[in-house]
């Protein structure tokens, strides 16, 4: 009974989440360039993208003559099914996890990657070649930028010894069963908050962070990495022949994405569903706001928050070239990362 | 050698060190600035319910002007529809016919007075031609339409509100 309330509540809650994250990004992109951003539809254009999704749904389903008819259909299926599988392996808060599997982290790498093939599938089957410049350009970066968000992931794993997400979040705040150190010098279990997350365990997990945000965000086709969408070369990228419902679909999946590889992001890196706020002496702000409500809040937010900061991250840089973008990922990233990996795996023999 | 105006700027070309090869400042840098107009006041008027001032030298819709007795100006010259450059401007003359003093100032004058605002670049050649000082572009912004023929402003829609 939990396990269908938690996933319809998941359900609804990113489907809503999609719509005003949409107009969030408006807002944040027009105040970044003095500007108000929709102001006409109900108080602050609140509801200007619900008006935006039920004039989508009303339009004619365009399918061009030359397209790959079954394709078509199946490609934003195959993204929007992949963005909301990986949901179902993230913990929500303390006890609740709607599919606790022992390869959490395996399969959200796995399943977030199937997004690829929809992509590629949107571009081969619109038979335009803007359209199959985009998919062509997406998978080289996905499957280029995957390699430093999984070693990344990997040194965090190697330090936790495990894959299971509700574990490795339980490590990161006063519920932690084995000892947890701060930065390893300052054993932290009582303490809780945010010295007791990942990212404060151990000084390379802050670089390693760094590493899975800058890639991640390559993941989602956004800027500074968004050359598959490039409006200014490629006009629309894979989805340009989209139209109606199914480009709805297409966009829905893409802000779920981000808040997808954010949640992530959240739970492997930043303690997940655990406060941010630690005991000091008696003020014990770690216990008060710890809980199964406080857990579901604060997984959220965080989550937000690092969608926020992909927006204000997009609204700031341009975009890379094709071969800065790929001399970045191979000659940058992924020596880092695989340097994180390698102190992970002293730090777990020498340190704790 | 002076510079016309003092901005002038010696830009150099250095190669870059390590630390700005690493761009994390101009990253940094880059996001404080963003953040940075995030808070600042924005710029914005909310058009059609809230106006910005025009300038006094704002060339708006035409209007055609009475003399103090709320006679109308204008007599029908022709030197407006011949000066402007659009060609915007047409005009058909008519006699003043005894009992008509009170309307039209002059013993000539406009019968039908057309201005097509599609084809009007509001240059006020019109306005410095008239010797009679009957047309002014004083008014406000010419409204959009669905269709073209609405364009076609006639008496009805440039013509003074009579005196009372």
């Amino acid at each position: 009974m939990v396990f269908y309330l938690v996933s319809i509540f998941i359900v609804a809650f990113i489907a809503l989440y999609a719509l005003m994250a949409v107009w969030a990004e408006r807002k944040v992109s027009a105040y970044m360039q003095n500007r108000l951003g929709p102001m006409e539809t109900g108080k602050f254009g609140l509801f200007q993208t619900f008006a935006d999704i039920i004039k989508l749904i009303q339009k004619e389903d365009i399918v061009p003559t030359a397209a790959d008819k079954a394709l078509f259909f199946i490609a934003p299926v195959l993204v929007f099914l992949s963005v909301f599988m990986g949901f179902a392996a993230l913990p929500v808060t303390y006890g609740y996890i709607s599919s606790d599997i022992s390869l959490g982290v395996f399969y959200l790498l796995a399943v977030v990657s199937i997004e690829v093939v929809g992509i590629l599938m949107a571009g081969w089957s619109s038979n335009n070649k803007y359209a199959l410049l985009g998919s062509v350009r997406s998978v080289a970066q996905i499957i280029s930028y995957e390699i430093p968000a999984v070693i990344a992931v990997l040194s965090v794993v190697m330090l936790c010894g495990s894959l299971n997400l509700q574990d490795i979040t339980m490590q990161q705040g006063i519920y932690a069963a084995d000892p947890i150190y701060f930065l390893g010098i300052w054993k932290v279990n009582a303490v809780g908050g945010f010295p007791a997350w990942h990212i404060f365990q151990a000084p390379h997990l802050l670089i390693a962070f760094f590493i899975y945000f800058t890639a991640s965000l390559a993941e989602c086709n956004r800027a500074p990495f968004d050359i598959p969408e490039a409006e200014s070369e490629i006009v629309a990228g894979f989805h340009i022949e989209y139209s109606g419902f199914k480009f709805a679909a297409l966009f829905l999946a893409e802000y779920a994405m981000m808040f997808l590889v954010s949640m992530i992001a959240v739970v492997l890196f930043l303690g997940g569903w655990n406060t941010p706020l630690p005991n000091i002496g008696s003020l014990a702000l770690a216990d008060w706001t710890s809980g199964v409500a406080w857990g579901v809040f604060w997984i959220i937010g965080k989550s937000m928050v690092m969608v926020l900061i992909q927006m204000w991250v997009r609204w700031t840089f341009p975009r890379f070239r094709m071969d800065q973008l790929m001399s970045f990922c191979w000659k940058v990233l992924i020596p880092v990362s695989f340097g994180c990996m390698l102190i992970s795996a002293i730090w777990k023999l020498a340190v704790i | 050698m002076n510079s016309l105006t003092n901005r002038r700027k010696v830009i150099e070309q250095k190669e870059m060190t390590f630390w700005e090869r690493m761009y994390l400042p101009a990253i940094v840098h880059g996001l404080a600035i963003t953040l940075g107009h995030f808070f600042k006041k924005k710029q914005t008027i909310f058009y059609p319910e809230v106006k910005r001032e025009f300038s006094e030298n704002f060339r708006g819709q035409h209007s055609l002007k009475r003399d103090e007795e709320g006679r109308e100006r204008c007599t029908a010259c022709g030197l407006c529809a011949l000066s402007c450059p659009a060609e915007a401007i047409t005009m058909t003359a008519a006699e003043r016919q005894p009992g008509e003093e009170n309307l039209y100032r002059e013993e000539k004058y406009a019968a039908v007075y057309e201005i097509n605002m599609l084809r009007c670049i509001f240059c006020g050649f019109c306005e410095e031609a008239c010797p009679k000082e009957a047309i002014y572009l004083d008014g406000d912004i010419t409204k959009a339409n669905y269709s073209r023929d609405t364009f076609i402003f006639g008496k009805d829609k440039l013509l003074e509100a009579p005196l009372k």
